[in-house]
């Protein structure tokens, strides 16, 4: 099982600002191990955020996104008390999904 | 059999080599689903190399050029495997932004989708191999629209 996200969701004006860090080794299949053998690429293929259950952002990513990932958006009509709920899933089919109260 | 694997061999880049793959039981289905639900970009454009190429992939290519997109960077980026960058488009219903890096082995780091109040702008940590223009692509009414900025890498992020 991954390490949990760490997840800070804030009212900012008529905004939600989320920012999320993901623990993830994010292997870009490019790299060699000391015995000169291509490390296999393993990334966060996919990640959906949800404003109380309703995705709002989705993400695309391919192994050019850092090693344990950051993502910050913003979200309209939300406010304090709702449910933010981020999910991602790498390219092995791992998942991992966390949740935080809007502050 | 046969037929699939004539599927397989026939089936060109991307999607339809991938439905093969799943077909004949290689790629399990539960990333399969995955994959399906956020079906923003091809995965085939993850594949593509340099910004024409990655274009023509996301069907962006003729993408005009939009002083409304800004990419907030540092212009001179110390660590390539850190390097942060933010992508704010103010045209009005954009619903799609993906972030191109020209000279990283393949180009497209990562697409996003806004829907029911998700506001196209966000801040992520891409690699990057060596300085190159990154490239901001919008989607907005169905029409493409891109912005270019060029980032100085003083330490390569792949490889090492």
């Amino acid at each position: 099982m991954a390490d949990p996200m760490k997840i800070r969701a804030a009212v900012r004006g008529d905004v939600v600002d989320v920012r999320v860090l993901m623990a993830h080794e994010m292997e870009t299949g490019q790299r060699k191990d000391a015995g000169g053998k291509l490390v296999p690429a393993w990334f966060i293929s996919d990640v959906v955020a949800s404003l109380n259950g309703k995705p709002v952002v989705r993400a695309a990513w391919g192994p050019a996104i850092s090693k344990n990932p950051y993502l910050q958006f913003k979200v309209r009509g939300g406010k304090a008390g709702d449910r933010i709920s981020v999910s991602w899933v790498d390219n092995k089919g791992e998942k991992r999904t966390d949740e935080v109260t809007v502050g | 059999m046969s037929i699939t694997r004539r599927k397989a061999v026939q089936g060109t880049a991307g999607a339809g080599l991938y439905a093969a793959l799943v077909a004949i039981g290689m790629i399990r289905p539960g990333t399969a689903q995955a994959q399906a639900a956020a079906q923003i970009v091809t995965r085939a454009a993850f594949e593509a190399k340099g910004i024409a190429d990655t274009l023509k992939a996301l069907g962006a290519a003729g993408a005009t050029e939009a002083a409304d997109i800004v990419i907030v960077s540092p212009d001179i980026a110390e660590n390539g495997a850190v390097v942060p960058v933010g992508v704010n488009s103010k045209i009005a219903n954009s619903d799609m932004v993906a972030l191109l890096v020209d000279k990283n082995p393949t180009a497209l780091a990562g697409a996003y989708q806004f829907t029911d109040g998700g506001v196209a702008e966000v801040n992520m940590r891409v690699k990057m191999g060596q300085s190159s223009d990154v490239v901001a692509v919008v989607r907005a009414d169905g029409k493409y629209y891109m912005a270019k900025k060029e980032i100085k890498v003083t330490l390569g992020g792949c490889g090492g």
